[in-house]
């Protein structure tokens, strides 16, 4: 039970306290907004007239100064493919186990909680630190869309397994007793009832992580690196598109018109993929509350 | 294949998922250990702090090895941005459930949600082509630790906001009733009833978003100058832990590549430390 203060304090001016009170949460919403309308708008102002079909298709040239981002777009996919790849029957197994094989106080459920709630919260900078020394050197896949993608699928697995479960757990206990009683076995239970009542939590969990590995640069430097080129295969290095947001701010000086351009086009994919999730949840939430 | 036997051989092949996602943060804290191994040895714990400064070389004999300057860096841009982001992170919590009405509260989450999904990157360059010009006006150079301490509040302050909304979603309703009926000032209810009834939330905020401070990278490398140094006021430049391996591990060689490793596993400690003080404060603290 919380404690509730039952004391009754005097106060000078409880008027004032008050109004300070509201003055400074308006305050700070104001702030919030303005910088959030600040960056939004510097972006679209900046970017949208470097912003064209060819700017998407073609490759880049001149280090990324002239050009497009063609070559980048399509590493970026494939760096999000072998991660999600991995990441999801990896993800939907374990969640799986965690939501309906498992008691919540099994203490191989907990131990894998436990390391997953920590590998949420290190920094990416110390994935990149691992798959540099794992993937490319340990494993010999050296600078690659391999290796960053596999980076990237350590780095999403947290999420991807925390919302899967969520999904799961939310499935009515009525399918479970049901299909026990009709004597199914747990797989077809799984494959019939189960994954498809929880497909919502694991869009929403696919969602999130793809755009956790789209938003992801520190991790991929190391591992999949900077080269521009088309890749032929996922063997070769390739550069994504944050890296290349970073590439033309910081090494390529006069690279900023189409590094603004890239960040529109980053944010603009991110902002697409957030409101997927966001309508995914809450049409889901609907159905269920209509139906049940 | 008896259909019991099928069921085990599924279980068993879900525990072996699990098994391996659960190894994946094993496998970072062991080869984070393994390859952080040879700077212990030829450099030793104590260099890494009592060095005259930082001049890495592949052998440790000819390389100086201060990790201080870049620790401080990490802490003060830290320290400063939880300072600024706790109260407006709260203050916007506050915001959504007890001022604004329900549509307004509804479509400034949603910013604030935006704001969490923005790449670091973005921050990063929005602060180098932005911010940083104007700090430019105030004192020259402008990549400054207070260009990184804004730039870290913006990108934790999300954090804070949601598990602050989330903590204060969770008071019950008839505690805010009964204060009303008591007759208590908005200002009152907030303080007496709604902070101690989600403070285990907006602690937990509080720490995901200093760890969060803490592994920033990209932001605060494009903003913040990185030179190696204490910072003595808000705009010298500073270089960040962080920082300092994302801009080294390109061509750092034998034991210097094995220092920056070392400064991973620091790194990696304050994480765990921070997410075992937040377990420690969560647990058996909700609202019950």
């Amino acid at each position: 039970m919380a404690e509730i203060s039952t004391r009754a304090e005097p106060r000078a001016k409880p008027q004032s306290a008050d109004g300070l009170a509201t003055f400074a949460v308006w305050s700070a919403v104001f702030i919030v907004m303005a910088i959030f309308v600040w960056i939004i708008g510097d972006l679209i102002w900046h970017g949208i007239g470097n912003l064209s079909w060819s700017f998407l298709v073609e490759s880049s040239k001149n280090a990324g100064r002239a050009g497009g981002i063609g070559p980048i777009i399509i590493s970026t996919l494939l760096i999000l493919g072998v991660c999600l790849g991995v990441a999801l029957p990896l993800g939907v197994g374990t969640a799986m186990l965690l939501a309906e094989f498992t008691s919540a106080e099994n203490f191989f459920s907990r131990l894998v909680r436990r390391s997953l709630d920590v590998l949420a919260g290190v920094p990416s900078i110390v994935f990149g630190l691992f798959g540099n020394a794992f993937f490319c050197i340990y494993l010999g896949m050296g600078f690659s869309i391999l290796s960053g993608g596999l980076t990237l699928a350590c780095m999403v697995l947290p999420i991807l397994i925390r919302s899967t479960e969520e999904g799961f757990r939310s499935t009515p206990e009525a399918y479970r007793l049901g299909a026990a009683a009709l004597g199914m076995t747990r797989i077809k239970t799984f494959l019939h009832l189960l994954l498809p009542a929880a497909t919502p939590g694991l869009v929403v969990g696919l969602v999130l992580g793809i755009g956790r590995a789209l938003a992801e640069t520190a991790a991929l430097i190391f591992t999949s690196g900077y080269v521009d080129r088309l890749p032929t295969s996922v063997f070769d290095s390739g550069r994504s598109l944050s890296v290349h947001i970073y590439d033309l701010s910081m090494n390529v000086s006069g690279g900023e018109p189409n590094a603004y351009a890239t960040a529109l086009v980053l944010v603009g994919l991110l902002l697409i993929i957030n409101w997927t999730a966001s309508w995914i949840t809450e049409r889901w939430l609907h159905r269920r509350l209509t139906t049940s | 294949m008896s259909p019991s036997r099928v069921d085990q051989i599924f279980v068993w092949l879900l525990r072996g998922l699990a098994a391996l996602a659960g190894s994946v943060l094993v496998l970072i804290v062991m080869f984070l250990i393994i390859e952080s191994i040879p700077a212990l040895q030829h450099v030793g714990f104590a260099r890494f702090f009592t060095d005259s400064s930082w001049h890495p070389a592949a052998k440790a004999a000819e390389g100086f090895y201060n990790l201080v300057p870049m620790l401080a860096g990490t802490l003060f841009a830290m320290a400063g941005s939880v300072l600024l982001a706790t109260p407006l992170g709260i203050l916007s919590a506050l915001f959504c459930h007890y001022y604004a009405p329900p549509i307004i509260a509804r479509q400034y989450r949603r910013v604030i949600e935006l704001l969490a999904g923005i790449p670091s990157v973005v921050y990063g360059f929005w602060g180098l082509v932005v911010l940083v010009p104007l700090l430019r006006h105030i004192e020259p150079s402008g990549l400054s630790l207070l260009a990184g301490i804004i730039i870290l509040t913006i990108m934790i302050l999300p954090t804070v906001a949601l598990m602050a909304d989330a903590a204060m979603a969770n008071v019950p309703q008839h505690y805010l009733q009964g204060a009303a009926a008591l007759g208590l000032s908005r200002w009152a209810i907030l303080r007496g009833v709604v902070f101690p009834a989600s403070k285990a939330g907006l602690f937990t905020g509080v720490i995901l978003a200093t760890g969060r401070a803490i592994g920033e990278t990209m932001a605060i490398l494009m903003v913040c100058g990185n030179i190696v140094q204490t910072p003595k006021n808000l705009f010298e430049p500073i270089r960040t832990l962080t920082a300092n391996i994302a801009l080294e591990m390109a061509y750092a060689l034998g034991d210097h590549r094995t220092a920056l490793f070392f400064s991973g596993v620091l790194l990696m400690a304050m994480i765990i430390a921070l997410v075992g003080l937040a377990e420690h404060l969560v647990k058996g603290k909700i609202y019950g």
